[in-house]
């Protein structure tokens, strides 16, 4: 039986995600800031064969509350051999670049909250010495673009800070997992337009789930964005601050 | 975005809403005009407007009691979640449609029927509650005893009620996760309606018919009949998909093409009357295999046209109607022929004891004219066509077929509903 942290559970994405390893037979451990959401989502995971399931409300930007959080995810899961951290905002760009506080928060829930969760979480997964974390980053992390570069600004963080963190954890067996999505029909993006790059959410969390039984790495969800991705990064940056993407 | 039923005819420009919780509908309804969609699997224009709420994402089991297979869960989840959790633990979903993509709430808002119609009824036959949020804002649980009224203007009222957030029913025990499938050929239509007779006692039984074939052999047709066995396992097992990627070209399907098969399919060797053990999948969803099997008729699209016609105008009414399709040469290789049970007392529920076919147009031109003089011929038989299917049907016709109208409409006042909820089928069809 698998021990599962969940955090930003009540995302589209998590809670595929969830959904896959209840009907497996995990226990799982559920953050997030609704208490009405997980209590409607911790219900329908044990009917869908969860082992057990247990929730923790906060805003993951308190960040004295994380340790709580995890003492807390400790005392139920015994051990935890995957946790997900997903949680974040799509930053409204516009608002943004009118609003240093704005673009301050954003930066703040999209990265600070999880670079400092990281840092608690590494410590023990490195003492255990076994374990996988996966996180979910972006690929508007691999290149600024107008549209959403305080999001992608965010994202890149993490995306680097998950890299040295795998190659510090891979000598103690700690697995590292960075997810790049591209475009997910998700709550989250409900105002923008849908065509033919848009993935479901439970065809992303299919793959992430099978990605968290790998050895880690970087994962771009649906895979054809790494061919993409690799082609945007190679955009000599003359041609590019022309481009309208 | 453009939106469209599953026959892609007709589309529109909507706005889509999306909740993913029951307690956000509240304020997505406040001063809108709206539809509740499920999956989008109705045929034609009952699940478009100019503004929809989409309830897929509204998609969690509450209880599931596995003694005594009662389910509770949220409007969006679909036949087909609910066939993966409960046929494992020995149970079915009481009644299913051709598709296991369509959610509860479509389930109960267009009270869908199956193969097993003259044992089961309808699918609101098995309901023990639902929630449904009203043009109010206010929340109740509906009991086919406590809210009579309620509950029977919802049950096949097209989500024009309200929009239904949850739901109770009561599921059918299995010992097997396979149906034993039985085949015969009928060379006429008497002689497929008289097997039908014959088999009232086999639970589930439906026929394709070749409704191209004239003449004495107007009606042949491949009768089907299935049990749940009572050995083989639960197991789920996993249905290979395909996918139709692109728009077939509509020369396809042409009169010719469609003769041959239909030729082949009637004359394909049958182990009759032996037994074969088919997953349940194959047998109650084979077009659940092909995503997007929509596609098959073109870019125009299709209209799927079911309707029923009461026992009393028999065979020979029933001939009339077929003796005009097979005329027209327009006819697919989808129509299904089912013998109904007694309807039931919603108010707009379809079936109604009697004989009932559904078939494919693709859309061209003449098709609409088809449908008319058929449209002509049922409400001539005191028959009546399916509303979820429906996508051209006059007010007329609707207000006379479907007499309980005006008492579905005093409900609707009563709750809230009038001039709350609204598609562009109820404004076709004079509905406030």
């Amino acid at each position: 039986m698998k021990k599962i942290l969940i955090i930003g559970a009540t995302s589209a994405i998590a809670e595929n995600a969830a959904r896959i390893w209840a009907k497996a037979g995990c226990l799982l451990f559920l953050v997030a800031r609704s208490q009405e959401r997980l209590d409607v989502i911790s219900k329908d995971l044990i009917i869908r064969g969860a082992v057990g399931v247990d929730g923790f409300c906060m805003d993951l930007t308190q960040l004295d509350q994380q340790d709580i959080m995890l003492n807390a995810a400790y005392a139920f899961l015994g051990e935890i051999d995957v946790a997900l951290i997903a949680h974040g905002t799509l930053s409204n760009q516009v608002a943004c670049e009118c609003s240093p506080e704005l673009t301050l928060l954003e930066i703040n829930i999209n990265a600070l909250s999880v670079i400092s969760l990281l840092t608690i979480l590494a410590n023990h997964f490195e003492e255990r010495k076994s374990g996988m974390i996966a996180v979910i980053s972006s690929v508007a992390g691999d290149r600024g673009r107008q549209s959403n570069y305080v999001y992608g600004s965010a994202k890149a963080m993490v995306t680097t800070f998950t890299s040295g963190l795998r190659q510090r954890l891979a000598k103690s067996n700690v697995s590292v997992l960075t997810i790049k999505p591209g475009f997910v029909d998700t709550p989250m993006t409900k105002s923008h337009k849908k065509g033919f790059l848009w993935a479901k959410p439970k065809a992303v969390a299919e793959q992430i789930v099978n990605a968290c039984n790998s050895r880690g790495g970087i994962r771009y969800t649906p895979i054809f964005w790494g061919p993409i991705m690799m082609i945007i990064k190679l955009i000599p940056e003359n041609i590019f601050k022309k481009l309208k993407l | 975005m453009k939106i469209q039923g599953w026959g892609r005819y007709p589309s529109l420009e909507a706005e889509v809403l999306t909740p993913s919780f029951d307690f956000e509908c509240e304020g997505f309804i406040k001063n809108r005009v709206l539809i509740p969609r499920g999956l989008g699997r109705s045929y034609g224009d009952s699940s478009l407007s100019k503004i929809v709420l989409e309830t897929p994402r509204i998609d969690r089991f509450i209880s599931f009691n596995q003694r005594a297979g009662l389910l509770s869960c949220q409007a969006g989840v679909s036949i087909h979640e609910i066939l993966d959790l409960v046929v494992p633990k020995g149970w079915f979903v009481p009644v299913t449609p051709g598709s296991s993509y369509v959610t509860v709430g479509g389930a109960i808002a267009s009270d869908v029927h199956g193969k097993n119609h003259h044992i089961g009824g309808s699918f609101s036959q098995h309901l023990i509650s639902f929630d449904i949020l009203l043009g109010s804002g206010e929340k109740v649980t509906v009991t086919p005893a406590g809210m009579p009224d309620l509950f029977k203007a919802t049950c096949g009222g097209m989500g024009l009620t309200g929009i239904i957030l949850s739901a109770t029913f009561q599921l059918i025990p299995i010992q097997s996760s396979s149906i034993g499938q039985r085949t015969m050929r009928a060379n006429s239509l008497e002689e497929v309606c008289e097997l039908f007779e014959v088999n009232t006692l086999s639970t589930y039984s439906v026929a394709w018919i070749d409704c191209l074939a004239k003449g004495k052999q107007m009606g042949r047709s491949l009768l089907m009949l299935g049990e749940h066995c009572v050995n083989g396992g639960l197991e789920l097992g996993e249905q290979p998909k395909k996918s139709l990627l692109i728009d077939m070209p509509n020369w396809v399907l042409n009169p010719y093409s469609i003769k041959a098969f239909n030729f082949f399919y009637f004359h394909k060797p049958i182990f009759s009357p032996q037994r074969i053990n088919l997953p349940y999948q194959p047998y109650f969803y084979p077009l659940d295999a092909i995503n997007n099997w929509n596609r098959l008729y073109g870019k125009n699209g299709f209209i799927q046209y079911q309707f029923v016609v009461p026992k009393a105008v028999g065979v020979k009414g029933l001939k009339r109607i077929l003796s005009i399709i097979s005329k027209s040469n327009k006819g697919s290789f989808l129509a299904i022929l089912k013998v109904f049970g007694k309807g039931n007392e919603n108010y707009l529920s379809f079936p109604m004891e009697g004989y009932s076919l559904a078939l494919d147009f693709k859309m061209e031109s003449g098709i609409v004219e088809l449908i008319k003089k058929l449209d002509a011929m049922v409400m001539e038989m005191g028959g009546r066509v399916y509303l979820t299917k429906d996508a051209l049907m006059s007010e007329q016709m609707f207000k006379l077929t479907y007499p309980q109208w005006q008492i579905f409409e005093e409900v609707r006042s009563k709750y809230g509903a009038m001039g709350r909820f609204a598609s562009n089928q109820s404004r076709r069809l004079g509905l406030q």
